[in-house]
């Protein structure tokens, strides 16, 4: 009787503390068991050599060292940096076409949906999608092109194209993401501030620069952010246009890492979580950006 | 408003741009209306040549049927829908309780907490992938539907926890206050006052998340194989290998695989955008 009473005396003077840990330990449990722990094993595990059945042998940084002579692995990176870059134009892209989406004219509510949409389908479809509409004989792209009185192209077979075939496709769907980003960013926009430019003769490209883009700065952020992450995770498109090839072309790290560890390339778990150190590595730059952002508006957010 | 609404222009401008927006739409969509046309040609099309003419004669039944019943795509829609669905219910579930503990209460780690989460929602898969394969494949639960479930509720549950966290601090703080000196016990506040407040977050966050797994191709070929319990993602794969070259077939199996998360997002628009936009901008 009296443990009882002292047990929930207990309870009540710290249920402040304990109440929020209950509440967080499922999720935690899942997160630390599924995510967190296998971040640190992979480290662990790209300091070995091992066919992910039998013996690891410890060979030290190993992996690393072998990466530094590795062709296929300079291709990869290299191919991240393109993916980066280019990936980076469905920002100001999503921008335009909500610009010109951004009017209240019959049926518009249809329009941006049906602009949105490529971003709604899977990857692995818009893959497909664009790897016929690429088809060197039964393509829609070379069918215009021929309309045009222009050479056709093999855009998936040619080494020096292949990339950037894929990099359009997958612009397809993230432009549509910033896109609907900044659509709804636009309405959030501030009209007297819109009315106080135009009475300070601001119009146009000023107009925007000036005011509206400064208004559009959360949306912005996250454009970047979902943007820059995308890029890095490239591995469907890849995987459904071209398999890394032609000539191993194509590879990013992400693919590079899956082919070396799981694929009929062979099982090298070790040298491929090597190839995933270096790419979070890479990542971890931009997240570690990110949350110091986060960081920062909380900070302001409690004052 | 901004650029100035068309009705404020000139008649020409106006015209002009009502003319503008079915020819931008068929451009941008394009490669799909390709697709789309090929899915309802009959497979002589393709023998003459005839790609882009006429089609001789209609086939949409033919095409679909064909996908419905002499293929197993019907299995991987299936997995798909008891892959998808569980997730859904098991990461909303989840992140409910996470974010109502990050949201609301205040004690050390609170924000190293969450910012585990957000960190881990956005690590690249490949990091994880050895780990998880062997952790699955230790427990028996390779190229199960359970294995996949497990893994996406976990890995969901930290972009869950960003959103429900940041929808939890923008509710009124009074009402919990006031639940508290009414003697309200910590368990029943959040059922009976938060979680009724967070039903735009959940609706919002089970479209969204829905589409994610549905469209996850990685995880599903990195811890399935062969169609007991491959999601269509990846079956759509050797439903192309088993209809090699037959275009209109090939078309009419990714329209299919690509209709659910489509039909999800004409039903649910408005919460759809709000999960996207990460509640961030309004």
């Amino acid at each position: 009787m009296s443990a009882a009473t002292t047990q929930r005396s207990w309870y009540q003077r710290n249920k402040m503390t304990v109440t929020p840990l209950l509440f967080l330990l499922p999720g935690v449990l899942f997160f630390v068991i599924y995510v967190i722990s296998p971040i640190i094993q992979s480290f662990n595990i790209s300091l070995y050599d091992w066919d992910g059945l039998g013996e690891a042998t410890y060979i030290g940084l190993g992996n690393y060292e072998e990466l530094l002579t590795d062709r296929a692995f300079e291709i990869s990176l290299w191919n991240n940096v393109k993916w980066l870059a280019l990936y980076l134009l469905a920002v100001p892209a999503g921008l335009f076409i909500a610009l010109f989406l951004n009017q209240t004219v019959v049926g518009i509510r249809l329009y941006k949906s049906l602009f949105f949409f490529p971003f709604v389908i899977s990857q692995v479809v818009v893959g497909l999608v664009f790897s016929w509409f690429y088809l060197p004989r039964e393509g829609l792209l070379n069918a215009l092109l021929t309309f045009l009185g222009l050479d056709t192209v093999n855009i998936l077979g040619d080494p020096t194209l292949a990339t950037y075939g894929i990099i359009a496709a997958g612009l397809w769907p993230q432009t549509a993401y910033c896109m609907i980003l900044y659509l709804t960013g636009l309405n959030a926009v501030d009209p007297e501030q819109i009315e106080a430019g135009r009475l300070d003769g601001a119009k146009g490209v000023r107009m925007l620069w000036h005011v509206i883009l400064p208004q559009l700065k959360p949306a912005t952020f996250i454009a970047f952010v979902v943007t820059i992450i995308g890029a890095l995770r490239s591995f469907d498109l890849i995987s459904i246009m071209t398999n890394g090839g032609p000539f191993g072309s194509t590879r990013v790290l992400s693919f590079y890492m899956f082919e070396k560890a799981l694929s009929e390339y062979g099982f090298r778990m070790g040298y491929g979580s090597a190839i995933a150190v270096v790419l979070f590595l890479i990542m971890l730059v931009f997240i570690a950006y990110f949350l110091w952002s986060m960081y920062r508006d909380e900070q302001e957010a409690r004052r | 408003m901004f650029p100035t609404p068309i009705e404020k222009r000139s008649r020409a401008a106006q015209i002009s741009y009502q003319t503008l927006l079915p020819i931008a739409l068929i451009l941008w969509l394009l490669p799909l209306i390709a697709v789309a046309l090929f899915s309802i040609r009959p497979l002589a099309d393709f023998t003459n040549g005839n790609y882009w003419g006429m089609p001789s004669s209609f086939e949409f039944f033919t095409n679909y049927g064909k996908v419905f019943f002499e293929s197993d795509m019907p299995r991987y829609m299936w997995n798909s829908i008891l892959i998808t669905v569980p997730t859904v219910i098991g990461a909303v579930a989840l992140s409910t309780m996470t974010g109502f503990a990050l949201g609301i209460y205040r004690f050390k780690g609170n924000l190293l907490i969450f910012f585990m989460f957000i960190a881990g929602n956005f690590v690249p898969f490949q990091i994880l992938m050895v780990p998880v394969r062997d952790l699955t494949v230790s427990a028996g639960l390779y190229d199960t539907k359970l294995g996949l479930v497990l893994f996406h509720v976990a890995f969901q549950t930290g972009f869950c926890t960003l959103f429900m966290r940041n929808f939890i601090r923008a509710l009124p703080f009074e009402l919990i206050e006031a639940a508290r000196v009414e003697g309200v016990a910590e368990w029943r506040i959040f059922w009976f006052v938060v979680l009724p407040l967070m039903k735009p977050a959940i609706a919002a966050l089970a479209v969204l998340i829905f589409t994610f797994i549905w469209n996850d191709y990685f995880w599903a070929i990195v811890l399935t194989q062969g169609p007991d319990a491959q999601p269509v993602t990846a079956g759509i794969t050797s439903f192309n290998s088993q209809f090699v070259a037959q275009y209109h077939l090939m078309s009419a199996g990714s329209i299919v695989a690509a209709l659910p998360p489509v039909m999800m997002f004409f039903l649910m628009q408005r919460h759809f955008i709000a999960g996207l936009t990460l509640g961030a901008v309004k």
